[in-house]
């Protein structure tokens, strides 16, 4: 007699979600975090053009009426027609808010006293231009700044530090980038956003996996593994490279930093968020 | 039958005197048609993550038992009624995330009928309890309008081994005062730390032939999401009623003693353990006792 053989082979843990539930949940989270606790009603988002402040402003729409919601588009020389163009489908199609302010001069005005700035420094003067200009917008409309920071950039570092992470409340911030996509594609988001290469848009014909060197759809899988405690071989016989999960190894391990608040000396025993501790909500 | 009422919402955080008028809001509700039984999440008076706040917002608990009898009395409501909530206790100097079981409505005032004091309290990954509180050391029963009952706070009822104690011991009415961050968007239609809940309770509820009651908070707290999903279990294990993860509720449901004869005569499971539980016990690879030398 032959037995029939069921043969579990080793899981991966699933990056699935229930978008109808994960959407349900963070509008929920809009909603308490900015009306009931802090009282305000409107939101401001930074509209790249790109698929994850897309997503925020859908989500922002939803929790608070999009006659709530602001969008702003805020341009460098540089940056894409094609951004510009994606982020005014998303304000069409939700009637949420939308204005346009151009950073040029502003950005260009620093950058005249750094004429050896590279590539890099721009794209960080750039991204806090961005963040000033944001918060004044919020506080020109008694509105609160929503981010839109995905967990795998955060993870990965691929963020300007005290610039795209600076909001107080962000819905997608625990969501990876592949689970960006899935819940956008649930929430309607324009085709062209959802299905167009991610990108800084610092520089021309940047995207980020070019940037980082590996897919999303990988890092995601190699970042949730990392996140549950799985040793790199373990990650390997799931299918993934050494060499990749050695390269998301190493861009977790060397950005720690740039997900807390800065280091503060310890010299005393009240020592804030080290003693003296209160929830963010207190 | 034993109509009781379980009461799903999202207090104020820190906001003593604001959460204690909703609980009246929901004395006043009932008052119409009481229940029994009313019982609140925990951490009901105050949010559930304190931090080091807990030590300014913890209660005695003779002034909140005189508070919440009070309340009822001023809610109109003829007669009396037991409530089951949530808070932070200050035991002279001793910090307890507690629940209070308190007769109210009486002639002679405030009956404290019980006080359970957490004793699994959770300090990993997003929770740091033991940090700021203090493990209680007995998990006891008491008499409701019921029956003989016990209550469990939220990871107590995580272990089996505590349900298990409490119906050893008697109980015939589990409550449990719980609040969840709410984690897992895998599984559709219910958050995954939701349908672990349910498995949960609906085993604990069938393995021990007992009625299981759970009210949990809601809404966020600093972007943790508090799970919801109050509900009740006969004591088969089959769901009665549930609420939504989201949203303030009240769950009203009737409970019939009878039930819980009638899922242990068809399931004796608890009388098995009974009977064979000093075998277990005395096993001596249990380390249910510490040895000496663990403890120097």
């Amino acid at each position: 007699m032959i037995f029939p053989v069921i043969e579990a082979r080793p899981e991966e843990p699933s990056l699935a979600i229930d978008p109808a539930l994960t959407a349900e949940w963070l509008v929920a989270f809009l909603r308490d975090e900015m009306c009931e606790r802090r009282g305000i009603d409107r939101a401001v988002i930074a509209l790249s053009g790109g698929i994850d402040s897309a997503l925020v402003a859908y989500l922002c729409a939803r929790a608070l009426g999009p006659e709530h919601v602001y969008a702003i588009r805020m341009p460098y020389r540089s940056s894409s027609a094609d951004s510009l163009r994606d982020a005014q489908r998303v304000i069409d199609a939700l009637g949420i808010h939308g204005e346009t302010i151009e950073i040029s001069e502003a950005v260009d005005g620093y950058l005249r006293f750094a004429p050896d700035a590279d590539a890099r420094r721009k794209g960080n003067v750039m991204a806090r231009m961005r963040m000033l200009a944001l918060f004044d917008q919020s506080a020109r409309r008694g509105a609160l700044p929503v981010g839109t920071g995905n967990k795998t950039e955060r993870l990965m570092g691929y963020f300007t530090w005290h610039a795209d992470d600076t909001p107080p409340l962000n819905p997608i911030g625990d969501l990876f980038k592949t689970q960006v996509w899935a819940l956008a594609r649930y929430l309607g988001v324009p085709q062209e956003v959802v299905d167009k290469a991610p990108s800084a848009d610092l520089e021309a014909n940047q995207t980020d996996e070019g940037d980082l060197g590996i897919t999303y759809a990988k890092a995601d899988r190699i970042l949730n593994m990392i996140l549950l405690g799985f040793k790199d071989e373990a990650i390997v016989a799931r299918g993934l490279s050494p060499e990749e999960v050695q390269l998301v190894r190493r861009r977790v391990d060397a950005t720690h930093w740039k997900r807390h608040l800065p280091t503060t000396a310890l010299v005393s025993s009240t020592a804030i968020n080290e003693f003296y501790l209160r929830p963010v909500d207190f | 039958m034993i109509n009781a009422a379980l009461v799903q919402f999202k207090p104020r955080k820190g906001e003593v005197e604001a959460n204690l008028a909703t609980v009246a809001d929901v004395f006043a509700q009932l008052a119409a048609d009481p229940p029994a039984l009313i019982v609140f999440p925990e951490a009901a008076l105050t949010g559930y993550f304190l931090e080091g706040a807990v030590y300014e917002l913890a209660f005695e608990t003779d002034a909140l038992a005189a508070r919440i009898d009070a309340l009822w009395r001023a809610s109109g409501a003829p007669g009396a009624v037991d409530v089951v909530l949530g808070f932070y206790e200050n035991a002279l100097g001793t910090f307890h995330n507690a629940a209070l079981a308190v007769r109210c409505g009486e002639p002679g005032g405030a009956r404290i009928q019980h006080v359970h004091r957490k004793m699994f309290l959770p300090t990993y990954g997003v929770f740091d309890e033991e940090r700021f509180l203090t493990r209680g050391r007995r998990l006891g029963t008491y008499e409701s309008a019921f029956g003989c009952t016990a209550v469990l706070i939220c990871e107590d009822a995580w272990h089996s081994l505590t349900a298990t104690v409490a119906a050893l011991k008697g109980a015939r009415l589990i409550i449990i005062p719980s609040a969840s961050p709410g984690r897992g968007l895998g599984a559709v239609g219910e958050l995954e730390s939701n349908a672990r809940w349910k498995a949960i309770l609906s085993s604990m509820a069938s393995e021990h032939g007992v009625y299981v009651l759970y009210s949990a908070l809601t809404g966020f707290e600093g972007g943790k999401g508090m799970s919801g999903g109050t509900c009740a279990f006969s004591p088969r294990g089959d769901l009665i009623a549930t609420a939504p993860a989201l949203g303030a509720q009240i769950v009203r449901i009737a409970l019939d003693p009878d039930e819980v004869d009638l899922a242990r005569a068809t399931l004796p499971l608890l009388g098995d353990l009974a009977a064979v539980l000093p075998d277990l016990w005395l096993d001596e690879e249990i380390p249910v006792v510490r040895r000496f030398e663990e403890r120097v």
